[in-house]
């Protein structure tokens, strides 16, 4: 048993605001409420915080995507941190596109102990598990793409809702994974043809009935129908544009009160027509936003520095290329999705960059609620996520983001609403957006706080900001599953992290539907499309509720 | 001045010695460039496995030996002097900020890769990449010289951005691939594909070479900044022909494939 004494608790999911108490974690690795038997360590956290493992909501780092990348960016990798090889630890490279080692490595010195795959077709799934298996600590899910899917769409637009429903039900235990993730809703899709899909309700290019709003909503309608933990994990139509803030609005208008997970606000929060034009449309936003409770979502704010831009999103990439001349990668994962690498820089002197910028911190600060607002980088497109500490530091300290504000073109201050903003984020509303509110929109009931059964993953930090004025860079102790991994700013010992999947009830008789349509139209046979369990390493299954 | 003398050849695994580099020697003594490390393969050993080392707390290093699987040697130097009495290995004076690397034999390739100034001197002949960018970088050598007697490899100044090459004999296919900026001078010419995708910037060829179609002849003349740089080649012992009597530069513009606006200038006589 571990038990840390003298720690101001932070637990908001159990109404605990910094009081000093004891936390005892048990031989199973869970939390227990009373400390029962002796201690076989026991740390003294006086003085300072203790905190539930920080919960990724949406990440990239692992699959065939991310390690395109890594493939594509050598320059990041020569500069990026090293991982020495030591008796206890694998060698690895930081940087924006961490090796699987240092990934597990870098959150875990964070003080993340989860993290959410948030981009895996079903062909690279094995892939993607096979790199899970490797990243050391953290526990992790997955998302599967199924917007721009085949022969989802096939069905939707033949108007069969309930085979398209088995279809995803049978493709989530295929592959293994969590939960479902719509990325431009039919716009990789239309890609292949050259197009996107920017209209919400014009058929999507290839078709003549379907349109993104119709997957949008069926898709929501089938994450809830299966009882999926997550809702669907939605990356709008329109990414990146100016003037996305109606397709914004009208999709969440659209949704009808359906569960649905935002990812990566900031980049659908943009007003104005254009480049020239544009302007912060957060304030709209997070209006709208806060009026549909039914949704949650996370900012995928950006920080000024390199980022690799890494998203399913083929036909935003390959603009993107076109605006910026860096280098281009686009794969096409046969029937299912797309993919797109663009590296990119943020940089401060640029009006959009620093409107970019502003919209994130806006949207973290004008949403009220802290439980339906989460902090992402959308790691590694708008920054590294090992740079949390930094956004923490300007969400928690108004003199700090005023001054920085400061250092912005002075042509994009009157394009945003930073500089009126005086909110600042109490430790508590810290713990929610980092934590238990991630925790709680993927449906993981024992992660994000540290009530009795809640898994034995706690970060400590000290109360004090480093020498730089930063905080939660480098946490004192981290715990995982009842074990010291994180120990004075080292990582000192090796958990293995599990593998969250779901297993919803579907009509097996789809597989009669997929066979044949599968042989005909992949390069591999259906046999050896499925991932085995035995691929995955501490697999545990959450349970899917009907609603 | 510090000597460092091989005891006996490096073969098959390279050595990498980033540590000779008057940046790292010039404060230490004698025992403490002795215990310097260098990288066989994986394995960390001393410099005094594989050197006799000489003299003490200098900027001024004199390396002889066959030193052609040593690698690295100069990496980041910013002041001082290295003289190499034989053949250097790859990467030598890679990421280079100031002072002179002088090599009497051969080098080998990645010489001065994305250097950013300083001097770099190969009486013999040097492999590819020169001056170049590493593979993914933007740029490769942002300023600073490099002079190579001999023959050159592939992609000579691959997107070099500033700073001058100058190479004496042939060099093989693409040189000045993907150009920005800088000046290339090519003696003795290249082979094929040379200019290939470039930007900007200037490679001038003493002898004919073969074009890209995508590169549009415009005039033939000889450039006023020929003088100043004439001038500046002549400093570093290098002539290059000036006089509009003995003949002219013809000037063609590419690379027009990717709306490049570098030149080519080909001495015709």
């Amino acid at each position: 048993m571990v038990k840390i004494t003298g720690g101001r608790v932070y637990d908001p999911a159990n109404g605990v605001d910094g009081v000093v108490k004891d936390i005892y974690i048990g031989e199973d690795g869970r939390v227990t409420a009373e400390g029962n038997g002796s201690a076989s360590r026991t740390i003294d956290a006086n003085g300072m915080l203790v905190f539930p493992g920080g919960v990724d909501v949406h990440t990239h780092v692992a699959g065939g995507a991310l390690n395109f990348a890594r493939g594509l960016v050598p320059e990041n990798q020569r500069v990026a941190q090293k991982f020495i090889h030591t008796p206890e630890l694998r060698a690895g490279i930081g940087g924006l596109t961490p090796t699987t080692f240092a990934t597990g490595y870098l959150y875990a010195g964070m003080g993340w102990t989860t993290v959410n795959e948030a981009a895996v077709p079903i062909l690279s799934a094995k892939h993607t598990h096979e790199e899970m298996h490797d990243i050391p600590i953290v526990d992790k899910s997955t998302l599967l793409l199924m917007a721009n899917n085949e022969l989802m769409l096939d069905l939707l637009e033949a108007g069969e809702f309930e085979r398209a429903k088995s279809l995803v039900g049978w493709m989530l235990w295929a592959s293994k994974t969590f939960g479902i993730k719509a990325v431009n809703p039919g716009g990789v899709a239309a890609w292949k043809w050259g197009k996107n899909a920017n209209q919400l309700h014009q058929p999507i290019e290839g078709y003549s009935k379907v349109t993104a709003a119709q997957i949008v909503m069926d898709l929501a309608r089938i994450c809830d129908e299966l009882g999926l933990p997550h809702p669907m994990h939605l990356h709008q139509n329109n990414l990146g544009v100016p003037g996305n803030v109606g397709s914004t609005i009208e999709t969440m208008n659209m949704l009808q009160g359906r569960r649905a997970h935002l990812a990566h606000l900031q980049f659908h929060a943009y007003g104005g027509h254009d480049w020239n034009t544009m302007r912060s449309g957060a304030k709209e936003v997070a209006e709208a936003f806060m009026s549909h409770k039914n949704l949650t979502c996370d900012v995928g704010a950006i920080l000024f520095g390199d980022a690799v831009t890494i998203t399913a999103d083929g036909p935003w990439q390959h603009f993107l290329h076109e605006l910026t001349g860096r280098k281009w990668g686009n794969l096409d994962v046969e029937n299912e999705t797309g993919c797109g690498i663009v590296p990119y820089v943020y940089n401060n002197h640029k009006l959009v960059n620093a409107i970019q910028w502003a919209v994130g911190l806006e949207l973290l600060l004008l949403i009220d609620d802290p439980w339906r607002v989460y902090l992402t980088t959308d790691h590694p497109n708008g920054g590294g996520f090992w740079r949390y500490p930094e956004i923490l530091r300007l969400l928690m300290d108004v003199e700090f983001r005023k001054a920085e504000v400061k250092k912005l073109p002075p042509e994009a201050l009157n394009r945003i609403s930073l500089p009126e903003i005086d909110r600042e984020y109490s430790i508590s509303e810290m713990v929610i957006v980092t934590s238990a509110g991630p925790a709680r929109a993927l449906g993981l009931k024992q992660k994000g706080h540290l009530g009795a059964g809640a898994d034995g993953d706690v970060t400590i930090y000290s109360a004090t900001p480093d020498a730089d004025g930063v905080m939660f860079t480098h946490p004192r102790y981290v715990i995982k599953g009842g074990k010291v991994v994180v120990e004075e700013g080292q990582i000192r010992a090796l958990a293995e992290g599990r593998v969250f999947l779901v297993h919803p009830e579907f009509d097996p008789a789809i597989e009669d539907f997929i066979r044949p349509t599968f042989q005909k139209l992949y390069t591999l046979s259906f046999e050896n499309y499925p991932t085995e369990m035995t691929r995955l390493k501490h697999p545990e299954t959450v349970g899917c509720v009907p609603q | 001045m510090i000597t460092l003398t091989l005891k006996q050849a490096v073969d098959g695994v390279p050595l990498e010695a980033e540590s000779i580099c008057p940046d790292v020697i010039a404060a230490l003594d004698n025992a403490a460039i002795r215990a310097l490390p260098v990288y066989l393969g994986k394995r960390q050993c001393r410099i005094d496995d594989f050197f006799a080392v000489d003299g003490e707390t200098s900027e001024e290093i004199d390396v002889h030996g066959d030193l052609r699987k040593v690698r690295w040697i100069g990496r980041g130097m910013t002041r001082g002097r290295i003289s190499i009495d034989g053949n250097a290995g790859m990467h030598l004076g890679a990421y280079m900020k100031g002072g002179t690397i002088d090599v009497s034999g051969a080098a080998s390739d990645w010489v001065g890769a994305e250097m950013s100034g300083g001097l770099i001197r190969v009486a013999g002949n040097a492999g590819g990449q020169i001056g170049a960018a590493y593979r993914g970088s933007r740029s490769g050598m942002t300023d600073g010289t490099i002079v190579i007697g001999g023959s050159a490899g592939l992609e000579v100044g691959m997107r070099m951005k500033r700073g001058l090459i100058v190479i004496g004999g042939p060099a093989r296919d693409f040189a000045g691939l993907e150009m920005k900026g800088g000046t290339l001078v090519l003696r003795s010419g290249a082979e094929l594909r040379t200019g290939a995708w470039m930007n900007r910037g200037t490679i001038i060829s003493l002898k004919s070479i073969p074009l890209l179609p995508s590169f549009l002849y415009s005039s033939s003349y000889v450039p006023t900044v020929m003088g100043v740089l004439g001038k500046h080649l002549g400093s570093l012992g290098i002539d290059l022909p000036l006089k509009p009597a003995a003949g002219t530069y013809q000037r063609f513009l590419g690379d027009t494939s990717v709306k490049g606006k570098g030149e080519i200038l080909v001495w015709h006589h």
